[in-house]
């Protein structure tokens, strides 16, 4: 009986399909490249130059707009820390949408990277009964405070652990990054923070494009395709540029503060030194370098 | 060689000039950028503060106060300010305006000590009362401050943020609560559409 499939000719026709049909789906050169692109802590300076200038031009031709790309290293002798303080924030939502507009999320489908919490005085801090969608004509709400999450850039971050791909991982600066290029959105980093920090693009993302912020940082808030995972970042693409991030600049009360854990005359030390500060879910030795405390 | 030497001085006069020119140039370009800021004192702080925010016509005081006799007995205005009557709530019951204002000088403001103090370092002003503020105010802590983490910081005054006659902070319209994407359209999360599941 004469062998119809011989394993030599089954790999000749599947390698042969394979390459027709990448020759087929009319992958130009810079498609191609992406999806060859390896892990972006392996590259070298000369792979990151290519791929961000690779960027620039997709963007430019995908949104018409000039956009700069930086793939700025940690700063030497950073460790980013931040502090909030829960005597001040009144709840009133600005960070959120400074926060979107900075780093470009999503508005419809809608992605917030930090939430702000409304919790009874007299329960204390109780995510059980926190409630996000309050609404009222003003802010703060007599027997209410306000308590806004966003990441907590763990010391000893759960999602970093989970992730099967190691598409995220902890900068020498403290920034916990994600590269959407790796990430294949399974989700699991979503389960494991236990502060909800993380979130998916359900739909593609879409934001009016006199509103895109072309100032982006790859590991940062370049725009994002459906199906990735994204979180804060510290505003990476201005705190390695030596500027605070968009929430703190915002913050009416003054609430958020910012700074060099490694610089002993820093504001976020002088807190950490003299206020009495907690970090959120201690008891999970997540080890936040996001500090809330008591300023009045 | 006498003739070297008068060239070089030459040269030497004529290089003077040009740097001193240039940098006069420079100098006043920055008095311009500097001249919305300071206006009339050319007082430095210590501190990177903004302008204070005076309502419109309100400085200089002396436009108006210079044709009044100065009155220092204690009383609630009635004729002008009464603005300012009306809402003074910051320790109202013991104090009035010439406990921070001066009686003599208008355009300037007066710490218990009769020391007078300008517009743009009221902090010193109230931080006689609110020392722990001014403290915390002083590195960072209280207030918010703009710029750079590692570099050049902006400062607000504390009446940037706290109206002197009125301190307490003002309540705010919070913008819009968040819309899970999740809970919004479901044929968008899952991949099948459940209709046609149903349908079999």
């Amino acid at each position: 009986m004469k062998k119809e499939n011989s394993r030599r000719s089954f790999i000749k026709k599947v390698s042969l399909a394979t390459f027709s049909a990448l020759a087929l789906s009319g992958c130009n050169g810079a498609g191609l490249d992406e999806f060859l692109q390896q892990n972006f802590r392996t590259l070298s300076k000369k792979e990151k130059d290519a791929i961000v200038k690779n960027l620039e031009k997709k963007y430019k031709a995908k949104y018409g707009k000039e956009f700069h790309v930086s793939d700025k290293p940690a700063l030497e002798g950073t460790l980013f820390g931040y502090a909030l303080d829960l005597s001040r924030c009144i709840g009133c939502r600005r960070c959120v949408y400074a926060c979107v507009k900075e780093n470009n999320q999503s508005r419809e489908p809608q992605i917030h990277w930090i939430e702000v919490l409304q919790m009874e005085k007299e329960k204390g801090i109780d995510f059980a009964h926190s409630n996000a969608q309050y609404n009222p004509e003003k802010v703060p709400e007599e027997g209410y405070f306000y308590v806004p999450i966003q990441c907590q850039q763990c010391k000893n971050p759960p999602c970093v652990k989970v992730c099967p791909v190691k598409a995220t991982w902890q900068e020498p600066d403290g920034i916990t990054v994600i590269d959407y290029n790796w990430c294949i959105g399974c989700r699991y980093c979503m389960a494991a923070c236990p502060y909800g920090a993380r979130h998916f693009n359900w739909g593609e993302p879409n934001i009016p494009v006199e509103e895109l912020n072309p100032e982006v940082h790859y590991l940062g808030n370049r725009p994002r395709v459906k199906g990735v995972v994204e979180k804060c970042t510290f505003c990476i693409q201005r705190s390695r540029e030596g500027k605070y991030p968009a929430c703190v600049e915002i913050c009416p009360v003054g609430a958020r503060k910012f700074g060099n854990l490694l610089d002993p005359d820093s504001e976020i030390r002088y807190i950490l030194e003299n206020k009495r500060v907690l970090v959120l879910k201690q008891e999970l030795n997540t080890q936040p370098k996001f500090y809330y405390f008591f300023g009045i | 060689m006498k003739d070297k030497n008068i060239k070089i001085q030459v040269i030497l006069v004529a290089l003077y000039f040009v740097f001193s020119y240039g940098c006069k140039n420079k100098e006043s370009i920055n008095n311009e950028t500097n001249k919305v800021i300071t206006k009339k004192s050319e007082l430095v702080t210590d501190y990177p503060v903004e302008a204070p925010p005076f309502s419109d016509g309100a400085f200089p005081c002396t436009d108006c106060h210079a044709n009044f006799k100065p009155n220092p007995v204690k009383r609630v205005l009635t004729d002008w300010h009464q603005d300012i009557s009306e809402m003074f709530n910051h320790d109202s019951q013991n104090r009035w305006c010439l406990d921070c204002h001066d009686l003599n000088n208008r355009d300037s403001l007066r710490l218990a000590s009769g020391k007078l103090l300008d517009f743009k370092e009221s902090y010193k002003l109230c931080g006689q009362c609110h020392g722990e503020k001014y403290r915390d105010w002083k590195v960072g802590v209280h207030g918010k401050r703009t710029g750079d983490w590692n570099g050049k910081k902006e400062y607000l005054l504390c009446v940037n943020c706290h109206n002197p006659h009125s301190p307490k902070f003002k309540e705010l319209k919070p913008e819009l609560p968040p819309v899970k994407q999740q809970f919004l359209d479901r044929k968008v999360i899952l991949p099948v559409n459940l209709d046609s599941i149903k349908k079999l």
